[in-house]
């Protein structure tokens, strides 16, 4: 058959074009930059002195943005469920002050670009006095700038990276950091007499990189060993050669810290190629399209959590939590990451009934003076850094469930 | 060494995927002279007629929970690899239908009626979004009306379009076709991830201390049987004939009388089928997420592969997607971090030292 040059130079350049799209694409959802140990609120876009946000007419509004679709829908519309139910209950009790709250919901599509977007139009066209979100460190740092700017307070319920609360006085979690995360499954890891442990990251995530270069950190302080370090981008389908790679070190377990979107296909791949060791994950794994993704591959595996349902007995608040969950979503169980969202609200609708008065300034002071708050997910003290000092959970999966393995508190390793 | 083997196995499999899916650039490059980069967009379409099918539309069980059910799950996935199979065949006419024919042949006075109810599309898309759920009937009935209104309109615009030659502007044409699929998938399937279930039976088998299982071997062999039998179609066969004539030299081919346009949707047919097929054992042997985007990233693999082996040259396409898959994996076992970029530095060696590729014939431009 014939061949002619131009068009397969013609070829070549919108095959250069369409590849141009893609990178542009995957930085839409990678991480924006972070690592950079800025100050508290240098980090703001906009350069006049803003006043924040207050409270006019009979409601109160609350923002909310998430990941709804995309990527990683599943951690936004947990996370939406639990925010909803604490809202609702608040709303049946009364409201505060005899308003009524409601709730802007945002999707930003899994896309840090699209977080932005819809962050700067829930403060500067809604007006709302309080932000919630998001779950993905990546792109609770594109939205923070803009709250913190706006001097609206913004509570992540479960974005980990330690960055995320380091853009400014306004910004709140309710999660732990993975700075603790990652010490916990370092600690756990060498408690269960893993000597030698390799680390398989996304480079494309920030929260995987941070996580994996603190557990090697923690894991050789330990006295353990690293046995390799190959890498992975999320959206790769194929892991096979890289596990060949892991299972020529020999090591005693993986430690694979990213989100369930790939970590289903490494885990079914790993099996696949003779890798028949534990693999280790931190709260990325958090979805039940885990275990769909990972058929049988994942049983015996462990990952960090922030929070489960144990089965029987219950403190009576959590009990209340659940009875209340399946009212609303009949059919569902709470994961983690919907119980963080409840605490993240009920974090705000307290800050309001004590707030003196209903306006995103005074919003700030009363969430950040919030101490021993009992939520979901653990007792919540906000601390200087703006962050939840709480307990991890380690997670056993087994017969394609969940189930609580260990505890670890801050002062078990060292923090 | 047995890493090395190993990763070789993992290569081929790899391979036979990309040349599956390398075929289809190359038969559709050798008729129409034209990278139909939409092509890695009917792989993912085949990816989630699997997936539907496999979860909604055929009654497959779960092997976790029903072991039993192994041999009528097999017998489900055969009929879900030609119903993939059929589906994208039938994608493939449609694009190349409405968006490439157009392009090659100018609109025709007959198309008016159809261009007039496409143009009417959005309108009667805002009515119905207007209209409560209750006078849908109504909304229909403006679309119909709309869409006979612009009947002339178009039957005047489509004196005025001519035909284009332009290989630009098909090459356009076919990244437009492939945002649509991508964009519209996003609309229609989500975003979110989904998984095919376990529905097929595996079997780790360990052979000489490499590790492999029993699925990658079935892709192996159905991609083998596809490509035997396209081989067959396209040397044995009167529409493989008339392929071939028309590769050589479409002019001459008409004057021959051979319905060219018929022969072009055949060829887009075939193509897309095996793409198809490939995109449904993917899903549903590897359990890979299945995602609108699924095809983008193997579809480029699979154009430099068949760049490789020389396009418009079918066993060329075959060998440069085996090359391919094997190179990835070998580069990506030591520097995991150059699997995509390895394939894109060889699509540029090859363009400068044999841009003809490994298996084409180098023929001199007339101009």
């Amino acid at each position: 058959m014939k061949l002619r040059r131009q068009s397969f130079l013609l070829g070549a350049v919108l095959f250069g074009a369409l590849l141009g799209g893609y990178g542009c694409k995957d930085k839409a959802e990678s991480p924006s930059g972070g690592g950079s140990g800025d100050k508290p609120g240098t980090k703001t876009e906009t350069t006049t002195e803003s006043k924040g946000n207050s409270v006019t007419g009979d409601t109160i509004k609350i923002g909310e943005y998430g990941s709804m679709t995309g990527d990683n829908s599943t951690f936004g519309i947990s996370t939406d469920r639990g925010i909803k139910l604490a809202i609702e209950e608040a709303n049946a009790a009364g409201g505060i002050q005899g308003k009524k709250i409601e709730l802007v919901s945002e999707d930003d599509a899994s896309k840090a670009e699209q977080a932005k977007t819809v962050v700067q139009k829930l403060v500067s066209s809604d007006k709302v006095v309080a932000v919630i979100g998001e779950v993905a460190s990546s792109r609770s740092m594109m939205a923070a700038p803009i709250c913190q700017g706006a001097k609206v307070p913004m509570v992540s319920p479960s974005s980990t990276n330690p960055e995320v609360t380091r853009k400014g006085d306004y910004i709140f979690r309710v999660c732990f950091t993975d700075d603790f995360q990652a010490v916990v499954a370092a600690q756990f890891a060498f408690d269960q007499g893993f000597k030698n442990v390799a680390i398989f990251t996304d480079v494309k995530s920030d929260y995987s990189k941070a996580f994996g270069e603190l557990f090697g950190k923690k894991f050789k302080s330990l006295g353990g060993k690293i046995a390799s370090e190959p890498t992975y981008q999320s959206g790769d389908v194929d892991f096979k050669a890289q596990l060949a790679t892991i299972k020529g070190s020999n090591p005693d377990a993986v430690l694979i810290p990213g989100y369930y979107t790939e970590v289903g296909t490494i885990a079914r791949q790993a099996r696949e190629v003779g890798v028949s060791i534990p693999l280790i994950g931190g709260d990325g794994w958090e979805s039940d399209q885990l275990v769909p993704g990972a058929g049988t591959a994942l049983e015996g595996c462990f990952f960090t959590n922030h929070y489960f349902v144990h089965d029987g007995t219950v403190e009576p608040h959590v009990q209340k939590f659940l009875d209340a969950f399946s009212k609303a979503y009949p059919g569902k169980k709470p994961g983690a990451l919907d119980a963080l969202g409840y605490d993240a609200a009920r974090v705000i609708i307290e800050g309001l009934r004590k707030a003196k008065t209903l306006d995103s300034v005074a919003l700030r002071d009363a969430i950040a003076d919030t101490k021993d708050y009992q939520g979901i997910s653990g007792k919540i003290t906000l601390d200087k850094e703006r962050n939840a000092r709480k307990e991890a959970l380690v997670l056993k999966i087994a017969g394609k469930e969940f189930k609580p393995f260990k505890t670890y508190k801050p002062e078990q390793v060292g923090l | 060494m047995q890493e090395f083997v190993q990763n070789l196995i993992y290569g081929v499999e790899t391979g036979a995927i990309y040349a599956l899916i390398a075929l289809g650039y190359t038969m559709v490059y050798g008729v129409l002279r034209l990278i139909n980069f939409a092509h890695g967009d009917v792989y993912m379409i085949g990816a989630f007629v699997g997936f539907f099918a496999c979860t909604q539309w055929l009654p497959f069980k779960d092997l976790s929970q029903h072991p039993e059910a192994a041999t009528l799950n097999v017998l489900l996935a055969i009929v879900t690899l030609f119903l993939a199979m059929l589906i994208c065949a039938l994608l493939g006419i449609v694009i190349e239908r409405f968006a490439y024919r157009p392009l090659r042949n100018g609109f025709r006075n007959a198309d008016a009626h159809f261009w007039g109810f496409v143009a009417a599309l959005p309108l009667t898309a805002f009515v119905g979004a207007m209209t409560t759920t209750k006078r849908q009937g109504a909304f229909l009935a403006v679309g119909v009306i709309v869409g006979f209104a612009l009947r002339p309109a178009m039957a005047y615009l489509s004196k005025k379009i001519k035909p284009s030659s332009s290989r630009l502007n098909a090459l356009i044409t076919a990244i437009g076709v492939s945002l649509v699929l991508e964009n519209g998938g996003i609309n229609v399937f989500g975003a979110d991830p989904k998984f095919i279930p376990d529905i097929l039976p595996k079997r780790q088998i360990s052979l000489l201390g490499i590790e492999f299982d029993s699925s990658r071997v079935v892709i192996l062999i159905v991609a083998a049987v596809l490509m035997a039998t396209l081989r067959y179609i396209v040397l044995y066969t009167r529409p493989g004939k008339a392929m071939r004539a028309i590769s050589h030299d479409i002019d001459a081919a008409k004057l021959m009388g051979i319905n060219t346009d018929r022969v072009i949707a055949f060829t887009f047919a075939l193509g897309a089928s095996l793409a198809g097929a490939g995109g449904f054992m993917v899903a549903a042997f590897t359990n890979i997420k299945v995602v609108p985007l699924f095809g983008l990233q193997p579809g480029l693999k699979a154009f430099v592969a068949a760049v490789l082996g020389g396009a418009g040259n079918i066993p060329g396409a075959a060998l440069g997607g085996l090359i391919m898959g094997v190179v990835e994996s070998l580069v990506a076992s030591k520097y995991p971090q150059w699997r995509d970029a390895v394939a894109f530095i060889l699509l540029i060696v090859i363009l400068l030292v044999r841009p003809a590729g490994l298996l084409g014939k180098n023929t001199a431009e007339k101009v």
